[in-house]
């Protein structure tokens, strides 16, 4: 009995310690190290995205630094690397000198280190890159200059020079810096508002005469589409056009020789400026966007530096190909994109879950179309834009287009990429999203209250509308926050049905409608790329990269924190009875 | 959907097993514990305590219901007439006839799975919404026709209250609760609205609780209050009759005591039908009792005549908790 096989099965089985697999603790380990790495990568990238994100608008000093060369560069420092310099760089450098910059890179295990400053001084005479890069072994000596001062231009980016006069047309007053300084002060607004009041003649008064000539081309253009070209009654719309233009004149020249006169006063004051090259260069206080004394702030001005910048960041528009000045359009293209989109796809897609969940018969054909709504969100984004360019803009923008505003062709209204022509292609793309969340929140309402409304007499619509949908209602609100999440951050297929580089006109103000849809749009997203990697001056829009991203994320993190805060209140509200 | 048909799979496995509820191993007789069902019944022990009905039942044998002499001439709310019903293929309800006095509380009970709940469902046509479901047969309410071609399902319901075995207030206010029935029938006039409330919570017996929070959400009262909830939003719509589904098997003892007082204030206003499976609630609730047993309608008698004096010996032996 005692070979019997059992017993010896037994004994095998027993006679060793549990392996340490069989008791599992590796595996705590492992998908305890699984969520760490997971957790660390996206701490990381927000620490990236924060800190470098964060630190753009903070004000530098100023600094000189004199070369061996015998130039003296001013400007802001911007990046620091480590490097190995080849033998041949010393061969640039003054024979003088050449012997110290060997050691010193000797000392230091034959690394060096090289500086990016950020120089600025751009303009129409000397086109420089902005920036210069210095290595440690090429600088003879540092300055902190008391009066540098940072100077933000509306055009040709920064100009780092120390004021020596103030000029009013051709007179210099002010022959030192702290007058020069307190003479710009006190004139900055004064010329700024100057100017912006010409720049509002010229959009408000001019633009209301060149919307009536407009019209008045229309209507002759209108005329010629239904009467054929050169008909007589074409002939007569083109008089009344022509009638129409000249009476208008005298009030254009008038308000044109308002904008110049204003415009040349306020362009009179000027900051004489010297260069750390020696030159003296004017510029013009209307130009100025901000100026500071960098080497003369406290924590407190700096401060203040940094919020204006953020300021200006978050409501101004862009300039300079985007490297410059606000994202405001993009800021709220990005809000009235992910909007519009929501509005589009959370009845759809709720209409849709219901008639799946609620009506449909189950079978066969209702888990294929499930299969393929499934199936849909794992089609990839540029299909979407490439579908959207193809259905919204070229055959349903075209088709109105050709019925309603021919005589505008071809300038396309609807046929091209538009904001609405965007949010239907991200509500498309969503809908999976949101269809699959809300029949997930349907199948959860207990079959119980169904039943308690039917024997109330409640029919099968009243039953859905009254009990069903408001305590499917969080499910909903989960499906919309995805959908939220997802389309927020799509750029692909946006860049193909309407999200433009630059939208001077918002697809929201205060122009009726209010609401624009056939306008083009910037969204966040696209700034990024636009910014980051089509951007002529590279090296001085790589900071901002990270201030957009930083914003994205967070527009995106405010939008949720709202879906999430109204699904928390409609879940007390319904299931939990709070 | 789900919940209806996990509940129908379990009812039609029953029905054709009968693995005897009579749970032969409390009497110790280990071989009728493993018989089949149609196997033709030992004669002995088993055979003399299980009388024929059990046995008609088993081989599927027509048999007439034993309706107390006291039960004819009543005048009923709801009348039952050969009402046959299937899940699918399996018939669960075989030629069930009775009718509900007027006013009054008439519980059904049986062992699980007998198809009294079944029966209950079929009075206001909640049946209908399971797919696989069939009848024949008519049921009466108010003389009118339940099961017929013209019959509007909504309307009738609105003529019928029902309580479920599971509290399901709806995820609203205690006072929109109440007044669901009327809202769905488009009534916005707040001075009814309220009166009803008012009226409806009394008649629960909830009234005194809840009536300085009518704008809470229902889902935070008790379990007991939530049912007399139910049973106010049940009577609301004023209904004919009132169909009670097991109301008490979710509560603890003391909210299933204040339910059986408040079923004995609704008598008389309103007549009652109540499933039950617990022996003392019929006994101290109801005014007549109807027995079932795998489908069919085995005995119907006036309370005290069927627990006292049962005509048949299934019924006795079901009553005193001997079977079943």
């Amino acid at each position: 009995m005692a070979d019997a096989p059992g017993t010896k099965m037994k004994r095998r089985l027993i006679k060793r310690r549990s392996s340490l697999f069989a008791r599992g603790e590796p595996m705590v380990w492992m998908t305890g190290a699984a969520l760490v790495v997971s957790i660390a990568m996206i701490l990381g990238l927000l620490g990236i995205v924060l800190v470098r994100g964060g630190t753009t608008f903070w004000p530098q000093k100023l600094k000189v630094i004199n070369l061996v060369d015998g130039r003296a560069l001013m400007g802001e420092l911007t990046r620091t690397e480590e490097y190995k310099p080849e033998a041949f760089v010393f061969d640039a450098l003054p024979e003088a000198d050449r012997a110290a910059a060997k050691k010193m890179v000797e000392d230091n295990r034959g690394r060096s280190t090289r500086y990016l400053w950020r120089t600025g001084n751009n303009s129409p005479e000397r086109r420089t890159q902005g920036f210069t890069e210095v290595s440690d072994f090429q600088v003879k000596s540092e300055t902190f200059p008391e009066w540098a001062v940072t100077i933000e231009r509306s055009e040709w980016g920064r100009f780092y020079g120390e004021p020596i006069a103030f000029l009013t047309g051709e007179e210099r007053t002010a022959e030192d810096p702290a007058t020069a300084w307190e003479l710009f002060e006190q004139n900055h607004d004064k010329a700024l508002d100057m100017w912006d009041q010409a720049s509002e003649i010229e959009k408000e008064a001019i633009g209301d005469l060149d919307a009536a000539l407009e019209k008045e081309r229309l209507r002759a253009r209108s005329v010629e589409l239904e009467h054929g070209t050169n008909s007589p009654e074409h002939v007569k719309a083109l008089e009344a056009r022509a009638a129409f233009e000249s009476a208008q004149n005298p009030e254009r020249t008038k308000l044109r020789a308002q904008v110049d006169e204003l415009r040349a006063e306020a362009g009179k004051y000027a900051l004489l400026m010297k260069t750390s090259y020696g030159s003296e260069e004017p510029v013009r206080l209307v130009d100025i966007i901000r100026a500071y004394p960098a080497n003369r702030l406290d924590f407190f001005d700096k401060v203040g530096i940094y919020i204006s910048r953020w300021w200006e960041y978050l409501t101004a528009n862009p300039r300079e190909a985007n490297t410059e000045g606000g994202v405001w359009p993009a800021i709220l293209g990005t809000i009235v994109l992910t909007m519009i989109m929501t509005i589009l796809v959370v009845p759809f897609g709720v209409l849709g879950a219901l008639y799946l969940r609620e009506y449909a018969k189950q079978g066969a054909l209702v888990s294929l179309v499930r299969i393929a709504v499934n199936n849909l969100a794992g089609v990839p984004s540029i299909v979407f834009g490439v579908f959207g360019l193809g259905f919204f803009c070229y055959t349903i923008g075209a088709g109105i287009d050709e019925i309603f505003f021919a005589e505008q062709l071809p300038n396309p209204t609807f046929g091209k990429g538009a904001i609405l022509w965007a949010s239907l292609t991200l509500a498309l793309l969503t809908l999976p999203v949101v269809i699959v969340a809300t029949e997930e929140a349907l199948a959860a309402v207990p079959n119980s209250m169904r039943e308690g409304s039917y024997a109330c007499g409640a029919s099968k619509w009243q039953t859905i509308r009254r009990i069903v949908l408001p305590r499917a209602m969080p499910g909903v609100m989960t499906g919309m926050i995805l959908a939220i999440a997802r389309g927020a951050g799509e750029v692909a297929p946006i860049m193909l049905v309407g999200a433009a580089k630059m939208a001077p006109d918002l697809p929201v103000d205060g122009e009726f409608p209010f609401v624009h849809p056939t306008r083009g749009f910037m969204h966040l997203g696209f700034h990024i790329y636009d910014v980051g990697f089509q951007s002529p001056n590279a090296k001085a829009a790589e900071p901002l990269v990270f201030t957009t991203t930083l914003l994205l994320i967070g527009i995106v993190i405010v939008l949720n924190v709202v879906a999430i805060w109204v699904r928390a209140r409609l879940r007390r509200a319904y299931i939990e009875g709070g | 959907m789900v919940e209806d048909n996990d509940m129908q799979r379990e009812e039609n496995a029953q029905i054709p097993v009968q693995n005897n509820p009579a749970d032969d191993t409390a009497r110790s007789v280990p071989e009728s514990a493993s018989e089949r069902p149609l196997a033709p019944m030992p004669e002995g022990q088993h055979g003399a305590r299980i009388g024929g009905v059990f046995e008609s039942v088993s081989r599927g044998v027509a048999f007439d219901t034993d309706v107390h002499d006291g039960m004819v001439d009543k005048d009923c709310v709801i009348e039952i007439e050969n009402f046959n019903l299937w899940y699918g293929s399996a018939q669960a309800l075989y030629d069930n006839s009775m009718g509900v006095p007027k006013g009054e509380v008439t519980a059904l009970i049986g062992p699980s799975g007998c198809g009294k709940s079944t029966l209950l469902r079929c009075v206001n046509r909640m049946n209908d919404l399971i797919p696989t479901v069939t009848t024949k047969g008519n049921m009466r309410l108010s003389g009118d026709d339940i099961y017929g071609a013209g019959v509007d399902v909504i309307e009738l319901r609105k003529r019928i209250g029902m309580v479920f075995q599971k509290p399901n207030p709806f995820p609203m206010s205690i006072y929109e609760n109440i007044v669901y029935p009327l809202r769905i029938d488009g009534l916005r006039d707040k001075a009814i609205l309220d009166e009803v409330v008012e009226k409806s919570l009394r008649g629960a017996g909830l009234w005194e609780e809840v009536k300085d929070r009518l704008d809470d959400n229902a889902l935070r009262l008790s379990g007991g209050q939530q049912q007399r909830l139910c049973i106010g939003r049940a009577i609301a719509g004023e209904p004919e009759i009132l169909l009670l589904d097991e109301p008490c098997s979710a509560l603890d003892p003391i909210a299933t005591g204040r339910i059986e007082d408040l079923i004995q204030e609704l008598k008389g206003h309103y007549s009652i039908l109540i499933v039950t499976h617990n022996m003392q609630q019929a006994q101290r609730a109801s005014d007549y009792v109807a027995f079932m047993y795998l489908g069919r309608m085995v005995e119907f008698g006036p309370t005290q005549d069927l627990f006292v004096n049962p005509h048949l010996k299934e019924t006795e032996d079901y009553v005193t908790g001997r079977f079943g």
